[in-house]
């Protein structure tokens, strides 16, 4: 995974690699969870793009990122996804709390709005 | 008619190397892509399930099985750990057994979306058995 700060946006984004599952969950949260601390910034985008698989681990770990970024203030962008990470996240309703997009800068103008 | 059997401890890098195993052996039906993902995706949930709940994180062994037949596969995954007191319950969508370690719930809700059919056998100190199946169909030509 790689992070990174637009500041602009005050937003941090992980850029996701390839599988997510309940083995690899835990360390991630770890270190979005830190860097969404450190780097104080409250949207958080998660890039699905260069992911090929997910499991429901990785629903606990967007849902749990968006309590976190809503609890301070902020919206999460999830994107890139391909089209069963997309009916994964379909299944819980993820396009009614987040902002759902098919690239980072699709999902980004959102914020502008 | 084609079986398999593959037995592993429970460990979660474990997962990936069961679904990765799973797809691998359903090849011969000659899936799409998409298919081969759901089945990746509901082996990934029941093993996950065997993992978590089953064993709770102690070591014990999981066993996969495999059947081919004509164009439809079958896969058992198996566990000897606490077993599933009501297993209406869990089947629930959203239902989580664990919610303090951030699971959705959604697992079994997945693996009944991604295959034709699922069961769910267990008793309670025994261990749980999970069913899954899926027919593979042609496509079409052209």
């Amino acid at each position: 995974m790689e992070l990174s700060v637009i500041g602009k946006y005050k937003l941090l984004v992980a850029r996701l690699y390839g599988e997510l599952d309940h083995h690899g969950a835990g360390e991630i949260r770890e270190a979005i969870d830190r860097e969404l601390m450190r780097r104080g910034v409250r949207n958080l985008a998660m890039d699905f793009t260069n992911m090929g698989f997910m499991d429901s681990s990785g629903l606990g770990l967007v849902m749990g990122r968006y309590k976190k970024v809503s609890a301070i203030g902020g919206r999460l962008i999830v994107c890139g996804m391909n089209n069963n990470i997309r009916r994964i996240f379909q299944m819980c309703g993820l396009q009614r709390i987040a902002i759902v997009a098919d690239s980072l800068e699709e999902g980004m103008e959102e914020l502008d709005k | 008619m084609n079986k398999m059997r593959l037995e592993f401890l429970s460990r979660s890098d474990n997962e990936r190397f069961a679904r990765t195993v799973a797809a691998a052996f359903m090849l011969e039906l000659d899936p799409t892509v998409e298919q081969l993902s759901e089945v990746k995706t509901a082996i990934s949930e029941a093993v996950t399930n065997a993992v978590i709940h089953g064993y709770d994180g102690s070591e014990g062994i999981i066993v996969l099985e495999g059947t081919l037949d004509k164009n439809a596969v079958k896969f058992s995954v198996i566990d000897r750990g606490i077993g599933i007191r009501d297993i209406e319950k869990a089947r629930e969508p959203l239902y989580s057994g664990k919610p303090e370690m951030e699971r959705s719930g959604m697992g079994f809700t997945i693996m009944e979306a991604f295959m034709d059919s699922i069961e769910v056998e267990s008793a309670p100190g025994k261990g749980t058995r999970v069913t899954m199946t899926k027919t593979v169909e042609a496509e079409d030509e052209g």
